[in-house]
């Protein structure tokens, strides 16, 4: 364990160390790598997160298959669709917008960025009409649970006991939008970092994992969308 | 970098012949620093400080339960005593004590590493721990929480404010708390497993990697995986009681035993959370003071991630007797047999690096060995459990409070104590008193087998847990423990007082007071802000004391410890030129 050898520093190699090679690693490649696993590694346990959640879905559905057939039709298959679609689309602008990080084409980059974070503010704004009209018509959770004829889909019967399946509609699409909106901050720090021009054909890791964790929160949305508005 | 956050500087402008404690000083120094050692000396001091408090509701418990009766409080105020222990104990001490205290500061020295892959991750990791802990005090300040530490639904989640039948104790500080602190969990984990991934030294294979940094590679597994499904169920509960969700309490259409299999499917994994590290620390103690290769070498290291792995799926065989199929339970005891292998594996691997080693038995020796001893009635008892007809029997009495203490405290605790001492003096660079050293260790090994050892005949005979009073034929066996539980104190606090000794007026440590072949010894004492004076290239295993120089083991050694009895017979007396 020859710590005496007198091996050369990082810079040692002639080269000059890049202002963003952080303090702690020998090389970019070494930087980049981490970065990539740490998202990863942060995505697992968003699975397990997540993952929770859908053992519960899983539970109540098993347990009210009518009460969910029947709650769930009071959903706007409409206002759902339009954010899948919505949502899947600014999933496609976030890669590109790694892609044009890659090439180091700047303007492209901000330009992507920036229909992403538009994307993720209409989905917001979708969701939130739709909140407001789970609220007008008293499609609430649990003992709020209060349906007001007059707003309601007409249809199947509502069960008494669907404030479960609002209760799980609620917490599991609002920490979905959580996340859409943690995305968002997210990406306006991306989109100053790289006004200020940041990034560069050597270093674009914080828009490349940023995109990873917007696919996540993307393919979430997959899951919970047939779940809660198609079966 | 302009944040606040301080970084040691780069790499050319450190002065490696400074140490990471002098090198910028000053409050902001430590508060803002990068540094994966100060963050672990500050994780070290705030969980060493959530043991105290624990240790506090212990000794008050146990003070209670001397007689029959009322002792010294009544039972609303026992009720949140013991809640207030476990909560605290657990997620404020055992689970952040050795990975995010002993793991930050020792882990990346154990790489050849400059520091952790995400040193700014780190220190939010300790503020979001320290922001969790706020809240659990301002529980407490409001009464704590009675519920237990498992705050079991739908008594936790049903608020009598809003219409309902549970507690009315201060349940929802006290559970974000705990999903606040898990978030710190994930990062530490997060952060280790990219950490030994991506920033181990040239030559430092996996094949040479310390078997403490298996078993924190096994216990960021199992955080990465497993506190996420704590915080959403603890989110839930929260939202239950606020919202009445109607998830868990079945008035309101919720599945109460739905609960339990959450929660046990974090906080199972969790007690490997706890005891892996410990495991870990005790290999390298092992090998450290019988001066050889630990036998079986791979065979320790993937038994921690056999542990890790098999942690997920035995939680069913906390709710043997909460109501579920028997088809399952017979499944979850079968799989719970599963755990007995990997923990063997270790047990038999650390006798077999004893057996003709050369063992010195000094102070952090002694916790190993107190380790392997407990750990092994811990264990075994936790069989007896794990069975199905003897498991309705023992459920919820004392025996099963004597098992997990013998995991927890005769495993983690022993564990963490004996790499505080075993490493004390690299990151503190002080000697400590090894007599006093051996004085605590007696009293809390003496202390602790005489609080817990009649807690196993209390719980076969039929005391059940958290009660307040009992039958009259216990109260004996009661007062023996109570006994030890002051002893146990005593040991304590005996043990603070000789660390706090060393840091007023401790002698100054060699760089490898212990003779140890490892990494983290080979870097001067305390270690530079970059761990090591240049880059280390790695070109033998951290246990190779065939390899070792003379030089890398005994080079600056201290002369008392060197004519220690116990070291006669070491790897080379021709060395000796005291």
């Amino acid at each position: 364990m020859s710590t005496a050898t007198a091996t050369e520093h990082a810079s040692g190699d002639g080269r000059a160390r890049p202002k963003w090679l952080l303090h702690h690693f020998d090389t970019p490649a070494q930087q980049f790598g981490t970065a990539r696993l740490g998202m990863w590694l942060f995505l697992a346990q968003e699975v397990l997160f997540f993952g929770a959640l859908f053992v519960i879905y899983s539970v109540f559905r098993a347990s009210y298959p009518e009460m969910f057939k029947a709650a769930s039709q009071q959903l706007d298959k409409i206002m759902g669709t339009t954010n899948t679609v919505v949502l899947i689309f600014s999933s496609l602008t976030a890669a590109l917008a790694v892609n044009a990080a890659q090439k180091g084409k700047r303007h492209a980059t901000s330009l992507y960025l920036l229909v992403t974070i538009a994307c993720a503010c209409v989905f917001l704004a979708i969701k939130f009409f739709e909140y407001q009209h789970k609220f007008d018509a008293g499609l609430l959770p649990g003992p709020a649970f209060k349906p007001i004829d007059e707003h309601l889909v007409k249809g199947l019967d509502l069960k008494s006991n669907s404030g479960s399946f609002f209760a799980l509609y609620f917490m599991m699409t609002g920490l979905h939008a959580l996340h859409v909106v943690v995305g968002i901050v997210v990406f306006i720090w991306i989109l100053i970092r790289n006004l200020r021009g940041n990034f560069s054909k050597e270093y674009f890791t914080a828009v490349d994992i940023t995109a990873l964790y917007w696919h996540f929160v993307d393919l979430v949305w997959i899951f919970l969308f047939p779940l809660f508005y198609l079966i | 970098m302009a944040a606040i956050t301080t970084a040691p500087g780069t790499y050319d402008e450190v002065d490696p012949n400074t140490s990471y404690l002098e090198n910028n000083k000053g409050l902001m120094g430590w508060l803002f620093t990068l540094d994966h050692k100060r963050i672990g000396v500050m994780y070290l001091i705030s969980v060493l400080m959530a043991f105290a408090l624990g240790g506090i509701f212990a000794l008050l418990l146990r003070a209670e339960l001397f007689t029959k009766g009322q002792t010294l409080i009544d039972a609303e105020t026992y009720n949140r005593a013991f809640s207030l222990h476990g909560v605290v104990m657990i997620f404020l001490f055992l689970i952040p004590a050795i990975p995010a205290a002993l793991g930050n500061i020792i882990l990346p020295i154990q790489l050849g590493a400059k520091d952790v892959a995400f040193p700014k991750l780190n220190l939010l990791s300790l503020y979001i721990y320290v922001f969790g802990a706020c809240f659990a005090v301002y529980s407490m300040i409001h009464g704590g929480v009675d519920t237990g530490w498992t705050f079991y639904t739908p008594y936790s989640s049903s608020d009598p404010a809003h219409g309902g039948v549970g507690t009315s104790s201060s349940v929802i500080p006290m559970t974000l708390s705990v999903l606040i602190m898990g978030f710190s969990s994930v990062l530490t984990g997060v952060n280790f497993i990219a950490t030994i991934h991506k920033m181990r030294a040239p030559g430092l294979t996996w094949r040479r990697l310390s078997l403490f940094a298996w078993s924190l590679y096994a216990t960021a597994i199992i955080q990465i995986l497993a506190t996420p499904v704590l915080a959403i169920t603890f989110l839930l509960l929260t939202m239950e009681r606020f919202l009445g969700l109607g998830i868990f309490d079945p008035r309101l259409g919720g599945d109460p035993v739905l609960y339990q299999h959450f929660f046990w499917f974090y906080s199972h994994p969790a007690v490997y959370i706890m005891i892996v590290p410990g495991m870990g620390i005790v290999s390298d103690l092992i090998a450290t003071f019988s001066r050889r290769e630990p036998f079986g070498y791979m065979a320790i290291a993937m038994s921690s991630i056999a542990l890790a792995l098999l942690g997920f799926l035995v939680w069913g065989h906390h709710l043997f007797v909460a109501g579920m199929s028997e088809y399952a339970t017979m499944v979850f005891s079968a799989l719970t047999f599963l755990v007995a292998i990997p923990s063997g594996v270790k047990v038999f691997n650390w006798i077999a690096t004893l057996y003709k080693g050369s063992i010195s038995l000094q102070s952090p020796m002694l916790w190993a060995l107190s380790f392997i001893f407990l750990f092994t009635i811990g264990g075994l008892t936790g069989l007896f459990l794990g069975m199905l007809a003897v498991d309705v029997h023992l459920h919820d009495t004392y025996f099963v409070v004597a098992h997990f203490h013998y995991v927890m405290v005769g495993g983690t605790v022993m564990g963490f104590l004996g790499g505080l001492h075993y490493w004390w003096p690299k990151f503190t660079g002080k000697l400590y008193n090894e007599s006093w050293a051996i004085a605590g260790w007696l009293f809390v090994f003496l202390g602790f087998n005489v609080t817990f050892l009649v807690q196993f005949v209390l719980g076969s005979r039929g005391m059940p847990r958290r009660s307040y009073d009992y039958l009259p034929q216990y109260e004996f066996l009661h007062q023996i423990s109570t006994v030890g539980s002051w002893i146990l104190g005593f040991g304590f606090l005996l043990l603070g007082a000789m660390f706090v000794r060393s840091l007023l007026n401790g002698r100054p440590a060699p760089r490898n007071p212990w003779g140890s072949a490892a990494l983290e010894w080979m870097t001067p004492t305390p270690p530079p802000p970059y761990n090591f004076v240049s880059d280390p290239v790695i070109t033998r295993g951290q246990y190779d004391y065939h390899l070792a120089t003379d030089d890398e083991l005994y080079e600056g050694f201290d002369d008392p410890l060197l004519s220690h009895k116990s070291r006669k017979g070491g790897v080379d007396e021709g060395k000796e030129d005291a």
